[in-house]
């Protein structure tokens, strides 16, 4: 992407000052009971889509492992979750004895209830006429609505420590511990991303968010912010390649190990949910909300941009957040927790706080704060800077890398040096066995000649290390 | 005249009751569901068939790094908190709040400093 561009986009930003932060969005002419409709309307999309993407996740991942997929069920198998569902209702659901039960059942009412949460302050649509009333296409808006989504992924992690606390048992425990850290080192990142866009926007109210992107939506100018942003939503939700809380490998199920029936069926309902809200969040934040793309939004003096199209241009790109999630599912194997958590606290996290820097100076340059016209020179400065961080960042692993080298991988190994056979690792040679093997020396024609020449010993019994050695060897 | 909405937060807790509605019905409710058959070994905590290994006093121990990030977030939290209000009200605070929230970034960064060279973000 070449500056100019870039710099007369930045222009285009709102760049009067003190916007005010309430909603634009208008809710005057919605009563409570249209509220409520609302809201249940809302709660019905959400699971109609959840059913939907478990199935389109399934076939997704089935098409690319060369597989078909569940294909039984209703066209194209796409009954499969509600079948799924209905064996999960009539499987027996029993309290483990070493369980705290009430801690044991409320933990996946929270983990499923609360996963909802954040979906009630994102706009899915424009304006719209709902049974005589002009409302827009979304639950509620408030001043800090983007908050709201915060503290609800904070709670959410409830779910998680509990049910791994409750259950009684050593990976629940260790489980629901790791999805704790994970989901609050990840949740730092995700806020400080979107300090950003509260900068270009000021406001965290979603409707107004979703209004300054009018021109240039934030994935432009917020571009490290959106990177951040989706990287952080893969930890928040822990999918892979960031399930470690989960890891068959090692904990078996995680925190829901101990979980059978519908009572399972609140934790995978709870992480689908969530991939939906943070995708939904992403929309909003970065890519428009309901808002048409570019070229189609000129069409008509934009009259596929209003009312009940959003919810078309919205859950369009809700999915391609959710394609993306399958896509990494698919390609990505489980990263160790250590790496985990050091990109998230090491890299993460500074990158986006200087980041936030950056992004001031540039807001402060836009509104004249450092002087007239100096926006030009500022992101000239601030590109200097990071590249200078770059790669003083970068020299100074180097050289901690290469004092932390450990001793070089010998060339020449002794396959028997531990007692017991050992493959050798690419680039190793297996050393020659040394001399003094007597009975069954090296060599192919070892065992043939020995067996001749000492007829009354059996070589393959009394040499067997020799013997291996010779094998190894030829 | 129909009631409009008072507050904001009204319909979020409707959206919520939903929520809780629907979980406690397939927790509580759905679980009589199911069939019922006793079997001591099913009430034994999963271990891959083994005897489970024994926890100390419910709860047992926690490796203490888990500890250590929960701090680490609070302070990186609280920063993220102070952070928000400064990029809402940016437009109207000007030069000020530009420089402040650069020294105040550059104090968390001590912080972080300190802990990074004291191993505390260090997983093993």
């Amino acid at each position: 992407m070449s500056l100019v561009p870039t710099l007369s986009a930045l222009s285009s930003l709102p760049a009067e000052a003190g916007v005010g932060g309430n909603p634009v969005a208008d809710f005057s002419d919605t009563p409570l009971w249209l509220a409520a409709v609302k809201a249940v309307a809302i709660f019905v999309y959400l699971m109609l889509q959840v059913v939907l993407v478990i199935w389109f996740e399934r076939r997704v991942i089935g098409r690319m492992q060369q597989r078909p997929g569940p294909n039984r069920f209703g066209p194209w198998g796409i009954g499969q979750t509600l079948a799924d569902g209905f064996k999960l209702m009539w499987k027996e659901t029993f309290v483990p004895k070493g369980a705290d039960t009430f801690t044991f059942l409320l933990a996946p009412i929270i983990a499923g209830a609360v996963a909802f949460v954040g979906f009630a302050i994102i706009p899915v649509g424009g304006t719209v006429n709902l049974f005589g009333h002009m409302t827009p296409l979304q639950i509620t808006d408030a001043p800090v609505a983007v908050l709201v989504v915060l503290a609800a992924a904070g709670v959410g992690a409830y779910g998680f420590v509990l049910a791994g606390w409750s259950s009684g048992s050593t990976y629940p425990l260790l489980g629901g511990l790791r999805s704790t850290a994970q989901v609050v080192s990840y949740e730092i990142a995700m806020g400080l991303s979107l300090v950003a866009v509260f900068l270009y926007a000021g406001s965290m109210s979603t409707s107004s968010i979703v209004a300054a992107q009018r021109d240039l939506w934030f994935v432009i100018p917020a571009f490290f912010s959106f990177a951040v942003y989706v990287i952080c939503m893969v930890g928040e939700t822990n999918r892979l390649p960031f399930d470690l809380a989960e890891g068959e490998g090692e904990l078996v199920g995680g925190y829901h190990t101990e979980y059978s029936g519908m009572r399972f069926a609140m934790f995978f309902l709870g992480e689908y949910v969530n991939m939906f809200t943070v995708s939904a969040l992403a929309t909003t934040m970065f890519l428009g909300g309901p808002a048409a793309p570019p070229g189609i939004a000129a069409i008509g003096g934009g009259v596929l941009d209003q009312g009940w199209w959003g919810l078309l241009w919205f859950t369009i790109k809700m999915w391609v957040f959710m394609w993306f999630f399958v896509w990494l599912r698919g390609s990505l194997p489980r990263t160790r927790y250590d790496q985990f958590m050091r990109f998230g606290w090491k890299f993460l996290i500074p990158a986006t706080l200087v980041w936030v820097l950056a992004v001031a100076f540039i807001r402060g340059a836009q509104l004249s704060y450092l002087g007239e016209n100096t926006l030009l020179a500022t992101v000239i400065v601030v590109l200097v800077v990071a590249v200078g961080a770059l790669v003083a960042a970068w020299n100074w692993d180097e050289r901690r890398a290469r004092a932390t080298e450990s001793e070089p991988v010998p060339d020449e190994i002794d396959p028997f040096a531990g007692g017991f056979p050992v493959p050798p690792l690419p680039g190793q040679q297996l050393r020659e066995p040394d001399g003094g093997v007597t009975a069954g020396g090296s060599g192919s024609g070892a065992l043939a000649s020995s067996a001749s020449s000492t007829p009354t010993s059996i070589p393959a019994l009394g040499t067997t290390k020799e013997a291996h050695r010779g094998g190894s060897d030829a | 005249m129909a009631v409009v909405v008072s507050s904001p937060y009204l319909p979020i807790l409707i959206f919520f009751a939903c929520g809780i509605a629907f979980a406690a019905l397939s927790v509580l409710g759905l679980g009589v569901v199911g069939p019922k058959k006793y079997n001591s070994a099913k009430f034994v905590a999963y271990e891959c068939g083994i005897q489970p290994s024994p926890r100390a006093d419910q709860g047992g121990r926690v490796p203490v790094k888990f500890y250590t990030v929960a701090m680490l977030f609070i302070i990186f939290d609280i920063e993220s908190v102070f952070l928000f209000p400064f990029a809402v009200a940016f437009d109207s605070l000007g030069l000020f709040a530009l420089v402040e929230m650069v020294l105040f970034v550059l104090t968390v960064f001590v912080a972080y400093v300190y802990v990074w060279r004291r191993g505390g973000l260090d997983w093993d």
